[in-house]
């Protein structure tokens, strides 16, 4: 296993009465690329500013490459910063700007000339080293907050949600060429969005917060696949959750019945510990056929109607009611029924089929008040 | 132009006497009010600076009689004049000083940390300059009267230099107050992160952005103490500055020397700003 870049212990932050960041235990490998994920307020920036010094934990502690760094000051920490608004010192040029760290460490004038360089050739600004932030594009200055904060060569490298500020298009480009600089110069990149994603294309781990906790870690595929909470399972693509209740085993698969009965299958590691649960199917991993159409044996199957059918193109979108009045989304590629007149129609009925290892479970939460933050599936 | 074409057309030719002056008032108001603004505004200097060039007859400098540059020449030429000047600009210098100093101290702490009696602060900045002068000057000198003893007693240069400080401090807090408001904390954060502590945080980052703030409440500062004639004849004593001189002069008649030095001032000031607006087109 990689070393530990940054440990954080049963970290707390308040302020006043706000429970920000509640008793939060992390570790990000070195050379990773680490997203805090989650919805606006739930503690992501929090954390971040606690790692790079700007605030100061209530509780806990914080670790760099093993070295308890929870009380000093961001001057004397081997991490750096790209904020979400840039923060581009506006009376210096693009060369001062990322020559900054460098003068502070009193590096000789030679070298500083060949590290920015470098960096100008790494972000693809080579020519701007006269320009001031004022003078310069969004997407130019994400560019060179990027070079003034990696030109110090950090162990860690924060970013707080730097593409926000970006159109759609920008931002894809820029995701690509984070991920590119990041592998490149192999630095640990913790990464704060609230763009799913943008985390799920970008990450090798995530941990998706909600407020001021995680509610998993693990990498995309399995936080997708295989969500551990009703939070997760909203907040990451659109899924579709139904009550059940445990009944027995078949195989290697644990049964659940809905509520009307219907058994579900479900892969039987999932279900340890559990009693109260809602089982999950995501809406891409569901088929619709006609009802008398025969299902591959074992497959989870249930029967309704279509009640509206949006055609995107690449696929199309299908709301269908179940008996019990449940509705589940269910996407279809648009390659058997290809044009609009061979959809589905609503008032039509159909029967879903899905394989039971596209099934997960999450356990139903007491907390109901939690359920409002969930988008809808 | 364009706005002007597209009325002509839908006016077409039967363009009334009112349409045709209400284009002419549209065009030149803003002219002629302007022109009538700075006229009023300069008319008052352009008088002392022709008399400086003046060579009246007698004490009495307020009849044009001939063009002479004698004055110009020897600006100093009356007694107790240079004292005067040297004063004020002693003064003024050393409470430009301490007040911008201060004062900019002051507008730090207020917007920067909340702190117990920030309100009560804010609130106290605003009295020196709401305080009418003749006001302030008078409880000055009871206060200096009361100390009784030196260096406040007798009045001095000391006593002026203090009375200064303390309204200047005002101005600066407040015009470098308005500079701190829209900035951006996380440049600060910026350069710690960067490896500045908090002195290179301040001189690399703080002070050069709220730099020009500074400049101009300093030049504010001058420019009050300079010319404060209320409460300086309360505190000064013995003591003459310029303003206290020519009101003395003027008694028996003002000496073409202080027209020239009241020109000489003021095209410093000019200087001042033209300066600063050729520095902030560079900068832009
Ligand atoms: N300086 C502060 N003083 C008081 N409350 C704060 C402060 N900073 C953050 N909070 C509160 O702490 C909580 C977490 O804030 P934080 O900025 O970490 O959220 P976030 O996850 O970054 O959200 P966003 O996606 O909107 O940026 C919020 O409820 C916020 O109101
Ligand atoms: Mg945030």
């Amino acid at each position: 296993m990689a070393p530990i870049d940054v440990r954080l212990v049963g970290v707390t932050k308040r302020f006043g009465d706000t429970l920000a960041v509640d008793h939060i235990d992390l570790e990000v490998e070195s050379g990773e690329f680490f997203s805090l994920l989650g919805p606006s307020g739930c503690g992501k920036t929090t954390t971040l500013r606690m790692i790079g010094g700007f605030e100061q934990p209530t509780e806990g502690r914080i670790e760099l490459q093993g070295e308890d760094v929870t009380w000093l000051p961001p001057y004397r920490r081997n991490v750096n910063t790209v904020f979400q608004n840039y923060a581009l010192f506006p009376h210096l040029n693009v060369y001062d700007n990322i020559a900054f760290g460098l003068r502070r460490r009193r590096v000789p004038e030679r070298e500083i000339r060949a590290r920015v360089a470098e960096m100008l050739r790494l972000v693809e600004l080579t020519g701007f080293e006269k320009r001031r932030p004022s003078q310069i594009s969004g997407g130019q200055a994400q560019r060179v907050a990027l070079a003034r904060a990696l030109v110090n060569r950090p162990a860690v490298l924060l970013l707080d949600e730097p593409l926000g500020a970006l159109d759609l298009k920008l931002r894809k480009q820029m995701q690509v060429e984070l991920k590119r600089i990041q592998q490149e110069v192999g630095i640990t990149f913790i990464y704060v969005t609230h763009d799913q994603e943008e985390a799920m294309t970008m990450s090798d781990r995530i941990a998706v917060m909600n407020r001021g906790r995680y509610e998993q870690l693990g990498d995309p595929e399995s936080l997708y696949e295989r969500p551990a909470s009703r939070f997760v399972a909203g907040f990451l693509g659109v899924s579709n959750l139904l009550p059940a209740i445990l009944d027995g085993t078949v195989g290697d698969y644990a049964v659940a019945r809905l509520r009307d009965d219907t058994p579900v299958r479900i892969p039987r590691g999932q279900t340890a510990g559990l009693s109260r649960i809602e089982v999950g199917v995501r809406p891409e991993k569901i088929r619709l056929r006609e009802p008398d159409e025969p299902v591959p044996d074992g497959h989870n199957t249930l029967t309704g109607v279509v009640r509206d059918a949006s055609y995107m193109g690449v696929s199309t979108s299908y709301i269908v009611e179940i008996r019990g009045g449940a509705r589940l989304t269910v996407y279809e590629q648009n390659v058997e029924r290809a044009t609009r007149s061979e959809l589905w129609r609503p008032g039509e009925e159909v029967r879903l089929s899905w394989s039971p290892d596209h099934t997960f479970v999450v356990p139903v939460e007491d907390d109901r008040s939690s359920d409002e933050e969930v988008p809808a599936a | 132009m364009a706005r002007e074409a597209a009325v002509t057309e839908l006016a077409g030719p039967r363009l009334g006497w009112l349409d045709r002056f209400a284009r002419v008032f549209d065009r030149y108001l803003l002219l002629i009010y302007t022109g009538f603004a700075v006229l009023y505004l300069m008319l008052p200097i352009f008088v002392i600076a022709l008399f400086s060039v003046n060579d009246p007859i007698g004490r009495s400098n307020v009849a044009w009689r001939a063009f002479t540059l004698k004055y110009w020449l020897d600006p100093f030429g009356v007694p107790g004049l240079f004292d005067a000047v040297a004063t004020s600009l002693k003064i003024a210098f050393a409470s430009t000083v301490v007040a911008t100093a201060l004062g900019t101290l002051i507008a730090l702490a207020l917007v920067r940390y909340q702190f117990r009696g920030a309100g009560a602060t804010n609130l106290l900045i605003f009295i020196p300059m709401a305080t009418p002068e003749i006001v302030m000057g008078a409880s000055l000198l009871t206060m200096f009267v009361a100390i009784g003893r030196p260096p406040f007693f007798p009045l001095n240069e000391l006593t002026i230099l203090i009375a200064h400080i303390m309204f200047n401090i005002s101005y600066v807090v407040v015009t470098v107050r308005a500079r701190l408001v829209g900035f951006d904390r996380h440049l600060e954060e910026a350069a710690m992160d960067l490896g500045a502590n908090e002195w290179a945080t301040f001189w690399r980052v703080t002070f050069p952005l709220i730099l020009p703030g500074i400049i101009a409440a300093a030049l504010l500062a001058f420019s009050l103490s300079i010319d404060d004639f209320v409460i300086t004849n309360f505190t000064a004593g013995r003591t003459v500055t310029f303003p206290m001189y020519i009101w003395g002069a003027a008694r028996i008649g003002i000496p073409v020397q202080v027209n020239v030095i009241g020109t000489l001032i003021f095209l410093v000031a000019v200087g001042f700003v033209a300066l600063s607006v050729v520095l902030g087109r560079r900068r832009a």
